[in-house]
């Protein structure tokens, strides 16, 4: 495929993030709550979501996009928002709920909003997909190459927002991607017991626009067919379904006794992690040097150490501040210019 | 006869699932549809159980499309089924409230009296432990608002389950709103108190009656669902200085008894209203204005509420302790209501 070494590179050091972060979150989000789980306590109280397993989806899309691409995400956001770029600092901040976060502690962690890299996600399911569609019309009507980029769960793709999103953007041939992460499970549900087709990539052909399945929970696969969703929505030739088969490796939440799943499951998965083989394959294909990957894995374990600390030696907001916020202080007039209130 | 064991402790989820069960056995139109209440059994556990002993067909996981679940649950009730249908938190409301607000709660009076909605919409309520503006939510005011929906919001297990046995018996929709803190689940902050005496046997409440907790003299603060517990921890507290707080909850707000409000308001002369939804346009008012016009010649002060103040939920712990009512900001009030 002729991928630059540093891309490939790049690509390795954003999923060994991701994993390394959630696993320290996994950690980091326990404290507090032994030997009594109790959701409320602890250092990072409240609903807890992890990505890991996940991690091809994001970084193989989101390698396609810039800094301007608009990128919506679920409720389970963190792998999106790093692979879009997000800072990783600020990010922690708000998951811990403090004033130097994203949101200064108002949204947490299914609420992230960086409009710095044009991320947002949201904690109801398929609330995203509407939220892309309008962010290609805006880049439409701005007459700008950008395109948008909705992520969200197989169990997003039976909800109403899906199909009214689909439609719209295939009937006004926005730049949109939408992007179904189908790990199997919407909370205990298997996918085989909510949908109707085997395939939601099935799904696109009822919208009249490209729709492709991608499976394995391979990286370079996706980076394929995001690669062409991507140059197709830039060059104006409307939305494409994309479906990208993956691994969810922890609970729904954080403390899911996962009864619901077959045993042995896990491991099996496990069994074919997505970051070991894409570095097994870098080595034997000789893309790079194992020293050079063993230094990126360290760059990527600091970085996330470095936001952790962060967010850690942040301090709370005060309580009063809750009651601001609510609306924005300015106006603009007809330029779009803004003046103080 | 209810049984006598007093010793019959439940937590709310198993009262609610136990009138569930029982209204099944005797009612083959019963059953029950949402997402995660099969195998999983309720992310709150309100269905725990139902799934082994009623089967699939009875018990059914649904896709995440509430839009089309409650909608079918509407279907199936104006067909002669009585279904109980979940929504997994209120805050979800947002993607199908045209089938609960436009058509569950108005079909039967577009029939003109002529035709039943059976149905129960069950839906878990509130917050305080951290899970941000779109899983925080009471909301039961924005429900109440609407004409055609009973809205029940019970504080105790003795009341969910006489309160569901009665939701599933009676021939209109009911939107039954417990409040997570209060399930009684090993995974939330535990209210000591709300583990409670359950009678074994099926037994309904009325709707429209509303409970007095504990009389007093001095002020009477109203509340339902999580506040009457802050309310009975203010008022154990109050009494140690002397005040005496009557606590009035009201367990349904459609119907709602306002003549209990009334009484109590004539002896004490004085009222707080204590609401986890939002402040304004809500159930406090509603409760403000219901005095205003039936008992004001008998207040000696203003009447105060206590609610989320018109803002979204925040995420950190401080801020969300902030705007929730508790038992200290409600001993405060109080103070200040007897020293207006
Ligand atoms: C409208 C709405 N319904 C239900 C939920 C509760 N809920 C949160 S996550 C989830 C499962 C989502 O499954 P999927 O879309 O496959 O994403 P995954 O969790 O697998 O990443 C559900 C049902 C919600 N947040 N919003
Ligand atoms: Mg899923």
């Amino acid at each position: 495929m002729g991928i630059p070494k540093e891309r490939l590179l790049q690509m390795y050091r954003d999923m060994v993030v991701i994993r390394h972060y959630e696993e320290i979150m996994a950690q980091t989000y326990l404290e507090g709550k032994q030997p009594v789980f109790n959701i409320a306590a602890g250092t990072v109280p409240g609903e807890m979501h992890l990505a890991a397993g996940q991690e091809p989806v994001a970084v193989g899309v989101c390698a396609h996009l810039r800094k301007e691409d608009a990128v919506a995400g679920t409720h389970r956001p963190h792998h999106f928002a790093i692979a879009k770029g997000v800072d990783l600092k600020r990010m922690t901040a708000e998951i811990f709920g403090k004033v130097t976060g994203l949101g200064q502690g108002k949204g947490g962690h299914m609420h992230l909003f960086d409009p710095d890299v044009h991320f947002g996600c949201s904690g109801i399911i398929a609330a995203g997909i509407p939220q892309a569609v309008g962010a290609a019309l805006a880049f439409r009507q701005q007459k700008s190459d950008k395109v948008a980029v909705t992520f969200f769960g197989e169990g997003a793709a039976n909800q109403g927002a899906f199909h009214e999103g689909l439609n719209l953007a295939a009937l006004w041939r926005l730049p949109v991607i939408f992007v179904v992460e189908d790990n199997d499970y919407a909370i205990s549900v298997p996918k085989q017991k909510s949908t109707a087709v085997a395939s939601n990539a099935d799904r696109a052909a009822g919208y009249g626009i490209p729709g492709v399945y991608v499976g394995e929970n391979d990286l370079l696969a996706v980076y394929e067919a995001a690669g062409e969703a991507v140059a197709r929505a830039r060059r104006g030739e409307g939305p494409t379904l994309l479906e990208v088969k993956t691994d969810r490796l922890f609970g729904h939440f954080q403390g899911d006794a996962e009864l619901y799943r077959p045993k042995g499951e896990v491991e099996r998965l496990r069994a074919k992690d997505p970051i070991a083989r894409f570095r097994t394959y870098l080595i034997e294909r000789e893309l790079a040097p194992e020293t050079e990957i063993t230094d990126t894995e360290q760059q990527a374990r600091q970085s996330v150490a470095e936001a952790f600390a962060f967010a850690r030696e942040s301090a709370y907001p005060a309580p009063e501040e809750a009651l601001k916020h609510v609306f924005v202080e300015t106006t603009s007039d007809r330029r779009g210019r803004h003046a103080v209130n | 006869m209810l049984s006598i064991n007093a010793d019959r402790k439940l937590t709310m989820s198993k009262a609610i699932t136990e009138a569930i069960a029982q209204e099944m056995e005797q009612d083959e139109r019963v059953f029950v549809l949402g997402e995660d209440v099969g195998i999983y059994g309720g992310i709150f556990s309100s269905t725990a159980g139902l799934l082994e002993k009623f089967g699939p067909e009875r018990v059914i996981d649904t896709p995440i499309s509430e839009t089309g679940f409650i909608g079918a649950a509407l279907g199936a009730a104006m067909e002669g089924m009585r279904p109980i249908a979940e929504l997994m938190f209120v805050d979800f409301f947002g993607v199908c409230m045209d089938q609960i607000y436009n058509h569950i709660a108005k079909n039967t009076y577009f029939a003109g009296g002529h035709m039943k909605v059976p149905l129960v919409l069950m839906t878990a309520t509130g917050g305080g432990y951290n899970d941000a503006g779109q899983h925080s939510q009471s909301l039961w005011g924005t429900f109440a608002h609407l004409p055609g929906l009973k809205v029940v919001v019970p504080s105790t297990p003795y009341d969910a389950k006489g309160l569901m046995t009665q939701a599933i018996r009676d021939d209109n929709p009911v939107l039954f709103m417990f409040h997570k803190g209060l399930m009684g689940l090993g995974w939330m902050t535990l209210v000591k108190d709300a583990t409670g005496h359950v009678p074994e046997e099926a037994y309904a409440i009325p709707f429209g009656q509303a409970d007095v907790k504990r009389e007093g003299t001095d002020v009477t603060i109203v509340s339902v669902s999580m506040g009457v517990y802050h309310a009975l921890e203010a008022a154990r507290e109050l009494e140690r200085e002397g005040i005496s707080a009557e606590v009035i909850d009201l367990r349904t707000l459609v119907p709602l008894d306002r003549e209990a409000v009334v009484r109590s308001v004539k002896k004490t002369h004085r009222l707080l209203v204590v609401d986890e939804d939002y402040l304004s346009y809500g159930m406090s008012g509603e409760i403000a204005a219901t005095v205003a016009e039936r008992a004001f010649d008998y207040l000696d002060a203003p009447v105060r509420r206590l609610a989320v103040p018109d803002v979204p939920i925040p995420f950190a712990r401080p801020l969300e302790q902030f705007v929730l009512p508790d038992a200290p900001k409600i001993v405060a009030a109080v103070k200040e209501l007897l020293n207006s």
